[in-house]
């Protein structure tokens, strides 16, 4: 590459702007979730007793256990049924439905929340469905396939065809095929594409508060009213743990994707020297 | 006969199809035709608190449109100007995330191939993290005796707070912080595609810089921008969490109207007829999104 398609320092600076822009907000946070004061702009110096203050508060304990659980099992069961739809985006030849089936993945992606949580609300409600955990997993599961469809079938449209066909023409079906070549393949993106829908779901507002029941306050649904209510530093040290737990899944997900990176060209430049 | 059979039964593969297929035409595609309906029923306190549309009175089938809800949207300009409000609003704030997601995107795509993964992973990081969390922070920084404030205060350039917080400047700060990913991440997946060699040739015939940037790197990532575009602004109409945290009275966006018109006034009806409106207003805007996001797939099938 050319110098001159290197990053100028203008560029260079706009870009630490727009990190110091993403990160400043959330550094604040950090920093004042350790902080004596109740005021949660004066520093009064440190202290860890809000953590304390947030172990002891039942509601938002209670709250993050029904988040944690609905967040498992949208994220698992968003996996399968993103993956089996990425299988038929990218892998089948067209079928009766398709740019029907191609616009109900996507449009979840861009549809407004209240919109999305308005209308499954008012299914439930003409089923005569119970509004509870369940119907905050059917609301999640609905939108977060379509975050991990993405993730799943750009990761399958990547994928070398050659290695499936190669194991077909071997004489494996296709079922045999999917579970012993493909899922392998992807399973880094799936794992990703996991965590995605986790933190998706763990994180909703807005639909959950559609489509909750009395005994189902999730947790965003917690913090909501009382920053509603004024700043409270025991929110901020919720927030410090939610950042430290989702640094975690991030280096975690970013160091399986380097790791699967590494194989990839290492396995590539195997076969250059076979070949 | 059995080749008949084949040809009208469905076959193996629809085994395949028909999970996710049925979940989303159940919990996605269905639902908009229930609020489609209620839309246009009555009111009613009861649970639920709408009427039916289809009337049985042992010989008589009635069905009944009630297209009250809708004459209500435009007679109180409530509604009118929440949409018109929320249209700028959105319009706004996409083209700031492209001002400030262009150059960030253009700077990581540029960058080696090692440092880039690592950029790449610190713009998504905090859209990992809460988005109430995060918009919540900005509460911190922008209210009156906040961060900003004390900060301006401290450097000597205002002498009395500035009132941010509560109006539609910290919403603009909100959405532009919270939707800045989704405007840097498609950009970055086009401008990293993007052939170095052009701009090279370009260069090497002596364009300047911005004469380059204007002929070649602006048009040849038009995917990207309305790619990013799109998935800023669609969400954005309809946000609620922003003008309800960083708002203040002045903030009219369509996303609070329905709810409080849902949570608070506890119109069902009504609340469908907006919602109904607000999916009308963005139906072009979402097939332009799906049009772009299929033919990114197909590009990278091919």
């Amino acid at each position: 590459m050319s110098e001159r398609s290197g990053t100028s320092p203008l560029l260079k600076t706009m870009l630490v702007l727009g990190f110091v822009f993403l990160y400043a907000p959330i550094l604040s946070l950090i920093v004042y979730s350790f902080n004596e004061s109740k005021l949660v702009t004066v520093w009064a110096g440190f202290s860890l007793k809000w953590y304390g203050e947030l172990f002891r508060d039942e509601g938002i304990m209670k709250a993050a256990w029904v988040s944690i659980r609905i967040a498992f099992f949208t994220a698992t069961a968003s996996v399968v049924l993103a993956t089996i739809a990425s299988m038929v985006m990218t892998r089948m030849r067209s079928f009766r439905g398709k740019t029907l089936f191609g616009g109900l993945i996507t449009a979840p992606l861009v549809m407004p929340e209240v919109i999305t949580g308005l209308s499954i609300l008012l299914l439930f409600v003409s089923i005569g469905m119970d509004r509870g955990m369940t119907t905050i997993w059917i609301a999640h599961v609905t939108f977060c396939m379509a975050f991990v469809t993405v993730v799943v079938s750009s990761r399958l449209s990547e994928l070398d065809k050659s290695i499936e066909e190669a194991a077909m023409d071997l004489g494996a079906n296709r079922v045999k095929v999917f579970f012993l070549i493909t899922l392998p393949i992807i399973m880094p993106a799936l794992v990703s594409g996991w965590l995605l829908a986790f933190t998706l779901s763990i994180d909703d507002l807005v639909v959950a508060s559609f489509v909750s029941g009395p005994s189902s306050t999730t947790l965003p649904m917690k913090v909501f009213s009382s920053v509603r209510l004024g700043l409270s530093p025991k929110i901020n040290a919720l927030a410090t743990l939610m950042i430290l737990a989702v640094s975690i899944a991030g280096l975690v997900a970013w160091w399986l994707m380097a790791r699967e990176e590494k194989r990839r060209q290492l396995d590539m430049q195997m076969a250059l020297q076979q070949g | 006969m059995s080749k008949l059979l084949r040809r009208w039964m469905p076959g193996p593969r629809w085994l395949v199809i028909a999970p996710p297929y049925l979940w989303m035409l159940l919990f996605f595609a269905i639902p908009f035709a229930i609020a489609l309906k209620i839309s246009f029923s009555h009111s009613l306190i009861a649970m639920p608190p709408y009427s039916d549309l289809v009337g049985w009175t042992g010989k008589d089938l009635t069905v009944t449109l009630n297209i009250s809800n809708y004459l209500f949207l435009l007679t109180d300009s409530l509604y009118y100007s929440a949409y018109l409000s929320s249209l700028k609003i959105a319009v706004i704030s996409t083209f700031l995330c492209l001002l400030i997601g262009y150059p960030m995107a253009y700077a990581i795509a540029r960058m080696p191939v090692s440092t880039r993964n690592v950029a790449l992973m610190l713009v998504i990081l905090p859209s990992w993290t809460s988005f109430l969390i995060r918009i919540y922070a900005w509460v911190g920084i922008l209210k009156n005796n906040g961060l900003l404030n004390n900060f301006l205060m401290w450097l000597g350039v205002i002498d009395q707070p500035l009132q941010i917080l509560h109006t539609n400047v910290a919403v603009y700060i909100g959405i532009v912080y919270a939707y800045l990913p989704f405007m840097v991440l498609p950009l970055y997946t086009n401008l990293v595609k993007l052939d170095g060699r052009l701009l090279e040739a370009a260069y090497d015939l002596g364009a300047r810089p911005w004469k380059v940037f204007l002929k070649i790197t602006l048009p040849l990532s038009r995917s990207g921008i309305i790619a990013g575009s799109m998935l800023v602004m669609i969400p954005v109409v309809g946000e609620f969490v922003i003008p309800a945290l960083l708002g203040g009275p002045d903030t009219l966006m369509i996303g609070k109207v329905l709810w409080d018109e849902f949570f608070n006034n506890r119109d069902w009806p009504v609340a469908s007829a907006v919602a109904t409106v607000m999916l009308i207003l963005l139906l072009a805007p979402i097939m332009i999104f799906h049009h772009y996001e299929s033919k990114e797939l197909e590009s990278k099938l091919t």
